[in-house]
């Protein structure tokens, strides 16, 4: 009996694709996807202030990386990411409280995020192409 | 009846069921996230702000004892917030042989990884 059960494959669920992307589940797995993403990102943090611990050279060196324009489109996307985990997140941690839970509040909440995502990516670009150009 | 009397023997015998440390997981994963709200906007605001620095003006930054105290924090909170989101996502998608080697060379990995970030972001403030 025990063999019999065993040697079938055990049934899998959900089978997700059977089902048509909604706003929930796309945000969800978008959600668990930028995360990852961050922490490759995050490798780049340390790489950036170990460069600076070294000196002045293995500085210059990131620097001139991150000022290209592959740099430039990669910390693009970094930001992107991050606006969009720390919306995502912050979605989250009301759920975990308990609040939240109703299909229009869910949906409410899901394209908050997509436009705040997008608002601060676009608003903290905006600020930091202006800034050098003010302070200096 | 106890509750391990309800599992089935082969469950049993192929120890599989909880590990009994879900919810502790899942606690860590929320307070880590809870520190990195405020640090990383505060270090994404400081990025914009100190936009166009050269290496003086970041080591003088960096210096700062308010900002050597802030990122240390952050790369405590990144990495090990990484490290609780990174396992759960092995586990729900790794199932070959490599999973157990991948999770200890994930831990391995975000563990050195934030004594690096630590360690160079102290060697700057304390200027040796």
């Amino acid at each position: 009996m025990a063999n019999a059960l065993s040697d079938r494959p055990r049934p899998v669920s959900p089978n997700i694709q059977i089902y048509r992307p909604q706003l929930t589940s796309v945000l969800s797995i978008a959600n668990r996807i930028a995360g990852v993403v961050l922490a490759v990102y995050a490798v780049g943090l340390v790489i950036w202030l170990v460069a600076a611990a070294t000196g002045p050279e293995a500085y210059a060196t990131v620097h001139a990386f991150i000022r290209s324009w592959v740099g430039q489109v990669l910390l693009f996307a970094c930001s992107f990411c991050f606006f969009f985990h720390l919306c995502g997140g912050i979605r989250h941690l009301a759920w975990d409280a308990g609040y939240g839970f109703s299909l229009r509040a869910i949906y409410a909440s899901g394209w908050t995020v997509v436009a705040a995502t997008i608002a601060l990516t676009v608003l903290t670009w905006a600020i930091a192409i202006v800034v050098p150009g003010v302070s200096r | 009846m106890s509750m391990a009397r309800t599992r089935s023997p082969l469950g049993r015998a192929l120890g599989l069921g909880s590990a009994k440390d879900g919810v502790e997981h899942w606690w860590r994963e929320r307070v880590s996230a809870v520190a990195l709200v405020p640090l990383t906007v505060w270090f994404t605001a400081s990025i914009v702000v100190h936009t166009g620095d050269n290496y003086a003006g970041f080591i003088a930054w960096l210096e700062v004892p308010l900002t050597t105290i802030l990122m240390t924090l952050l790369l405590i909170a990144l990495f090990y917030h990484s490290a609780l989101g990174l396992q759960v996502v092995i586990e729900d998608y790794v199932h070959s042989g490599i999973r157990i080697p991948l999770l200890v060379g994930m831990r391995l990995g975000c563990f050195a990884l934030a004594v690096a970030g630590i360690l160079a972001t102290l060697k700057i403030a304390l200027g040796t």
